[in-house]
């Protein structure tokens, strides 16, 4: 390339970027549609000619969708899940990954490729046993039984992704802080947890988001009564059939909220990632 | 997959990794701790143990007995009948169907989904910082949709009347595809669905790649060039070798991840995948909540976890040779 003249070199740009907006057009346009026929009349959704460009703007189809079945109830729901499912995780997951970052023993090797295999395990594997063992516990339909069970994909999460944070910690600040006197509870508080914090706000936004987004689980462990966000959208059928545009009115009120929540944490996790830390 | 279905993180190994001290770096750990760390662990093996653990010897017994629904009411206690389960499974041609389907399917989403990831990202490397902006934005908007809201777009992206694609394609000269049912048969419909599966896959692998292709040293594409190195000469000989370990890992983890697709077809489907659907894990779901027969859905499970060991065993070998898990 350093032999072409500039103005073949500006040509070839040119040519690269044309290519990329190609893939921005492609890679962008379900997520365009979605909201293109979320905010379009309900009639103009089912024209057999449809526009690509927006038609006219309306609030119709959000307040259809929250018409057709109990929207808030799902999202309490799913918030309360997601939530306790974070602050367990993280609470639980700093202390092993403390304890798999900063201490040497025996067995620790065993820890880490257990906690790395754990998470290879497809989810969709575990739900009979799963199912059955919630049954046993009468854990059935209830939200601290799907709490305890998210547990299986978050915490290998947590526990993974805080090592990474940590590793990055020099070691030598917490040294420094015990030779002045701290304890090692004193140091960890002092020194390891402020430096830690952002990673862990980060590891708790996209934990959460798994939490939110995740489905199987949601629909074999609650009945209808008591089902969450995503259930919600994928029962979204009516008698009458499916009324697309109400659907992706739907579709949009469960993914704008997440999709900024993941666009604010994944430069963070980004930068985990080529620091040789975590990336998820 | 998407965000959602990246449960699973991965690490990235500093590629150029600096050569290791001389000194092995356990020392600086803290030694004697005696049972500290353990305690700092109990939290979390206690809750792995219980959810993770016990289902997974249940999976194991489960498999063994006949479970039905009145063992699931307790009416009957579980027998065991030994290798009944899966003689019954693999005795039974439909299963082998669904195993080749399952493969077929799983390898399409993660071939296209590696070549894809690979071109985007090398073409990231080539465009205007705004180009490169826009696409980031597109990828990871689709990163973060969850599955459910992926597949909801999706299903109305290829609907048989209104569908903007059947009208898109109809503008085509001699093309009408208006009223054109992608669903109508399993091959094309689970083209779509794998479609949907690339398309919310490729932004992790996009993003993991470019992360590593910033670690390829110019120098030595330059060098090659300079020995007279085409384009793909370079790439081949230079950015693939220094990529492989973490190509190894993305294309393990999708892998699995595309194996055990499950709501994307569940939910397409109207929550009743037609015989020409199914694949493992809806199969294995379909024996054990719809037919009611617990016992082959564990069976049907298990098999795909034993089908799925010798990947994982290249993810870990991956890892510990990196040595992230020192």
């Amino acid at each position: 390339m350093s032999t072409l003249a500039p103005a073949g070199r500006r040509r070839s740009k040119a040519g690269w970027n044309l290519l990329g907006l190609l893939v921005f057009a492609t890679a962008g346009f379900p997520v365009y549609w979605m909201l293109n026929t979320a905010f379009k009349p309900a009639k103009d959704a089912i024209d057999p000619d449809p526009s690509l460009l927006p038609t006219g703007l309306t609030l119709g189809n959000f307040s259809r969708a929250l018409d057709i079945a109990d929207f808030w109830g799902p999202v309490g729901r799913s918030l309360i899940v997601s939530l306790s499912v974070v602050a367990i995780g993280i609470a639980v997951g700093t202390l092993a990954a403390l304890a798999i970052s900063r201490f040497a023993f025996r067995g620790r090797k065993v820890v880490i490729v257990g906690i790395l295999a754990v998470q290879m395990i497809p989810l969709i594997a575990m739900i009979i046993p799963v199912f059955l063992l919630l049954n046993d516990l009468d854990q059935y339909d209830k939200l601290s039984g799907l709490i305890i069970t998210y547990l299986t994909f978050i915490l290998p999460f947590t526990v993974w992704t805080l090592r990474g944070f940590i590793v990055n910690i020099p070691k030598e600040l917490e040294e420094a802080a015990m030779v002045d006197g701290c304890s090692p509870t004193g140091a960890f508080l002092r020194v390891v947890f402020p430096l830690l914090a952002p990673g862990m706000v980060a590891t708790s936004v996209y934990a959460f988001v798994q939490a939110w987004n995740e489905y199987l689980y949601a629909l074999m462990l609650l009945s209808q009564k008591n089902q969450t966000a995503t259930v919600w959208l994928g029962n979204f059928t009516t008698k009458h059939g499916t009324e697309y545009a109400p659907m992706m009115a739907g579709s949009t009120m469960m993914a704008v909220p997440i999709v900024v929540l993941f666009l604010l944490v994944q430069r963070k996790m980004a930068a985990g990632l080529t620091a040789g830390a975590v990336k998820g | 997959m998407s965000a959602a279905d990246t449960t699973t993180p991965t690490e990235v190994p500093p590629l150029m990794s600096v050569p290791p001290p001389s000194a092995p770096p356990t020392p600086r750990r803290r030694r004697g701790s005696g049972a500290t760390p353990w305690l700092l662990l109990a939290p979390c093996l206690l809750i792995l143990g219980l959810v993770m653990g016990y289902p997974l010897v249940r999976l194991v017994t489960l498999s063994f007995q006949k479970f039905g629904q009145s063992q699931l009411w307790g009416f009957l206690p579980a027998d065991w009948i030994g290798f009944d389960n899966f003689t019954a499974v693999l005795g039974d041609g439909e299963f082998w169907t669904v195993v080749v389907r399952t493969i077929v399917f799983a390898a399409g989403c993660v071939i296209f989904t590696m070549v894809a990831g690979m071109l985007i990202a090398l073409l990231l490397q080539r465009v205007s910082g705004w180009v490169k902006t826009l696409v980031n934005i597109a990828l990871v908007a689709s990163w973060g949709m969850p599955i459910i809201v992926a597949t909801t777009v999706f299903k109305w992206l290829f609907d048989a009347d209104y569908g903007i694609l059947n009208a898109l394609l109809s503008k085509l000269p001699g093309v009408e595809m208006i009223g054109h049912n992608w669903f109508a048969s399993g091959p094309q419909g689970l083209a779509v669905i794998m479609l949907l599966v690339v398309w919310g896959a490729v932004p992790f692998v996009v993003i993991t790649l470019s992360a590593g292709l910033t670690q390829v040293p110019a120098e030595l594409e330059e060098a090659a060039r300079l020995d007279g190195a085409g384009a793909w000469g370079v790439f081949r000989h230079v950015t693939l070798p220094i990529l492989k370990p973490i190509i190894v890992m993305l294309t393990t983890l999708s892998v699995i991840w595309d194996m055990g697709v499950f709501p994307q077809v569940f939910v397409m489907r109207g929550g009743h995948p037609e015989p020409e659907f199914q694949i493992l894990p809806t199969y294995s779901y379909d024996r054990a909540f719809v037919v009611n027969d617990y016992g082959q859905g564990s069976a049907i499970a298990l098999i795909t976890v034993l089908l799925l060991l010798g990947v994982v065993a290249v993810y870990m070998r991956q890892m510990l040779k990196i040595g992230e898990v020192e």
